[in-house]
């Protein structure tokens, strides 16, 4: 039981994690209609930024302090990653309004292709760590209940809250600020809310910035797990399933989502994956998503798909 | 001047509805035909034939399976990759484990397993359409990665995980040099290229084009949407299939899982996009384009950077390579979002005007 629970604990942070990244991608496509596969290479982009950007910017402005260090590290990535949208907005998504869903898919691995180089060239490619001074060692829960207790990483439990922070902060900033209104309008009808003197262009550089400030979140939580390297960019990968799962177009949809394919991954390795020889990881977050598409096309809480002639 | 379908008249519906209807057409294409099989072998070299035609000819026979498919079906896949895998370790397994098996026919079986696949993968399409679908395919691209590098019955039990052939005949007719291997790939492009543009031009295949224009206005008219999408999946991974077992067997000689990865998936779509969804001519464009890039920046770039004086590092051509690459698709999809094929009916359509369009 012990053991089970310690799973389920895991597999329930990983998927925090992974609703982050799924976070990124619902934006913008709420906002504009893409689907944005560029959201992996972008947190890269972001986590090398950070991780550069910590070692320089002491040795430049000679801090002491790696609190501060780190802070100014992040605020410089967060501008860039603003940059960044900017720059993808006037010279892609601009040009490529009313493009069909596939063209603008293939315009985002292009992106992701350009950032992937990009960002390896200025930042370099090797392995950087990012130490935002999260506690490493593990804690034993419960260990009056279990014998020996449940075992739970720590940094996970740090992840998992700052995840869940940025959720409840972002959900504050559609529901309760004007920019969000606009956002919602946005994404419920371009035309309409194009109508009503909403600015698009402007909108999706928001929307872009803001998916990049989530990828730079999600960057530097796995970073400090795992290292910044080239394979964070395969983490947006497995984010695809839970969107959709999740749904394409819900944010609830990308949290329970993700809570459901971390659960379903951690649980199906340790009790099935023995029985197949391992590894299985990998694609059952798919399969489950993919049997779950033939009950509901939609997924969880995407909105109703109605076909007109 | 050249270029006039002027006094060509048709008297017959044959006639009428042949590939090419335009007599130049029909000489031209025949011309390069002639120029492929006996031209280019006097003229390349074997470095010619490994980094460029060969790839070339078995990406644009695996392009044009996957255009069959996302181009006139409609129906988007990321899972060509694992296509492409069924194809050739299928084909792998059939050409070692039986004695005697035909080369050929051990291609085709892997083409026939890769359709098996392509059909239970396409069963999702019947619930699910556009980015759920991309998503979905995905599925298969990640399971077969896995079974191929896991389950050690698909790679023989080779401890390696890698797998080889070696000795490839047709009936005595040894296939070693590049030049074969060149000839043997044309052939099998020739054949299924024809296949592929008879089929998209025959009931099935306004069938297709139908689902993916409006696929509930296509049911209402009296198209099975059932029988009309896991028909496009079954050509589709056919092809693609038959193009793995090539790939493998023909171009690589020995490969891994890595070959078929989700990298290949997205080359075969760029191919498409590219070179033009719905069109059999888009597919050789894309490919073209998509195997020479590289190769062409590989060589540009260090000599641009000995232009302006700077070194450029290995790493920084490779990382180079990347963004310049991701930044043409990109101008492209802005320039031109119907592809190559789109500038080729332009051109053909100036041409016959030319030298006096109005």
């Amino acid at each position: 039981m012990a053991f089970f629970l310690e799973a389920l604990l895991g597999g329930l942070m990983a998927g925090m994690l992974y609703s982050l990244v799924a976070l990124g991608f619902v934006l913008i496509y709420k906002a504009s209609g893409v689907f944005n596969f560029a959201q992996g290479a972008m947190v890269l982009f972001a986590a090398l930024a950070m991780a550069r950007f910590s070692e320089w910017v002491p040795g430049w402005l000679g801090l002491e302090s790696k609190f501060l260090g780190n802070l100014i590290a992040f605020m410089l990535a967060a501008v860039l990653m603003y940059a960044l949208a900017w720059l993808i907005e006037r010279l892609v998504l601009r040009h490529l309004v009313n493009q069909e869903g596939v063209t603008l898919l293939m315009a985002t691995l292009g992106i992701t292709y350009f950032l992937d180089g990009f960002g390896q060239t200025i930042f370099g490619s090797d392995i950087y760590k990012i130490d935002v001074g999260m506690p490493k060692e593990p804690v034993f829960l419960l260990e009056g209940v279990f014998q020996g207790g449940v075992l739970v990483n720590m940094e996970d439990v740090y992840a998992a809250c700052v995840a869940a922070l940025l959720v409840a902060v972002l959900s504050l900033f559609f529901q309760k600020t004007s920019t969000g209104r606009a956002l919602r309008a946005v994404a419920d009808d371009h035309q309409a809310a194009q109508s009503i003197g909403i600015p698009l262009n402007k909108i999706w550089v928001i929307v872009w910035f803001v998916a990049g400030i989530t990828a730079l979140v999600a960057g530097v939580i796995w970073g400090s797990k795992l290292g910044v390297q080239f394979s964070l960019t395969t983490v947006a990968l497995r984010a695809l399933p839970v969107i959709i799962l999740g749904g394409l177009t819900s944010v609830p949809g990308a949290i329970i989502g993700g809570l459901i394919i971390g659960v379903g991954e951690k649980l199906s390795e340790v009790y099935l994956g023995p029985l197949v020889g391992g590894g299985i990881e990998i694609w059952f977050a798919y399969v489950l998503a993919l049997v779950f598409l033939l009950f509901r096309p939609q997924g969880l809480f995407g909105e109703k798909i109605i076909d007109r002639v | 001047m050249f270029y006039r379908e002027n006094g060509q008249f048709k008297t017959t519906y044959r006639a009428d509805q042949q590939i090419f209807p335009i007599t130049q057409d029909r000489w031209v294409i025949l011309a390069l035909i002639a120029f492929a099989f006996v031209g280019v072998p006097m003229l390349v070299d074997e470095y010619m034939y490994r980094a460029i035609l060969i790839p070339f000819l078995i990406l644009s026979l695996a392009a044009l399976g996957v255009n069959i498919l996302v181009g006139y079906c409609g129906q988007i896949s990321l899972g060509s990759g694992a296509f492409m895998a069924v194809g050739a370790y299928m084909a792998y397994n059939t050409y070692v484990r039986i004695d005697g098996m035909p080369l050929i026919l051990a291609l085709l079986s892997g083409g026939f397993f890769a359709t098996l696949v392509g059909i239970f993968f396409g069963i999702p399409s019947l619930r699910v359409k556009g980015l759920y679908l991309a998503v979905a395919t995905l599925a298969a691209q990640f399971f077969c990665d896995w079974a191929f590098s896991r389950i050690s019955w698909f790679t023989n039990n080779s401890s390696s995980g890698s797998v080889s052939v070696s000795n490839l005949q047709i009936a005595g007719w040894r296939i070693d040099t590049p030049l074969e291997k060149y000839l043997f790939c044309l052939a099998f492009l020739v054949v299924f290229g024809l296949l592929a543009k008879n089929l998209v031009r025959s009931a099935i295949g306004r069938e297709w084009m139908a689902i993916r224009d409006m696929d509930v206005a296509a049911a209402v008219i009296g198209i099975r949407p059932v029988y009309a999408k896991l028909s496009a999946f079954a050509v589709s991974s056919f092809i693609v299939g038959v193009a793995g077992g090539l790939w493998g067997f023909v171009h690589l000689g020995s490969w891994e899982p890595a070959a078929f990865s989700i990298d290949r998936s997205f080359q075969l779509l760029f191919m498409v996009i590219i070179g033009g969804m719905g069109s059999i001519m888009g597919s050789f464009f894309g490919a073209a384009f998509i195997v020479v890039l590289p190769i062409f920046l590989n060589q540009f770039l260090p000599w641009a950077g000995a232009l302006v004086g700077v070194e450029i590092s290995t790493a920084t051509i490779s990382h180079s390579e990347f963004m310049v690459f991701g930044a043409l698709i990109v101008w492209f999809l802005i320039a031109e979002p119907h592809g190559l094929a789109k500038l080729w009916s332009i051109a053909k359509q100036k041409l016959r005007l030319w030298p006096f369009p109005h």
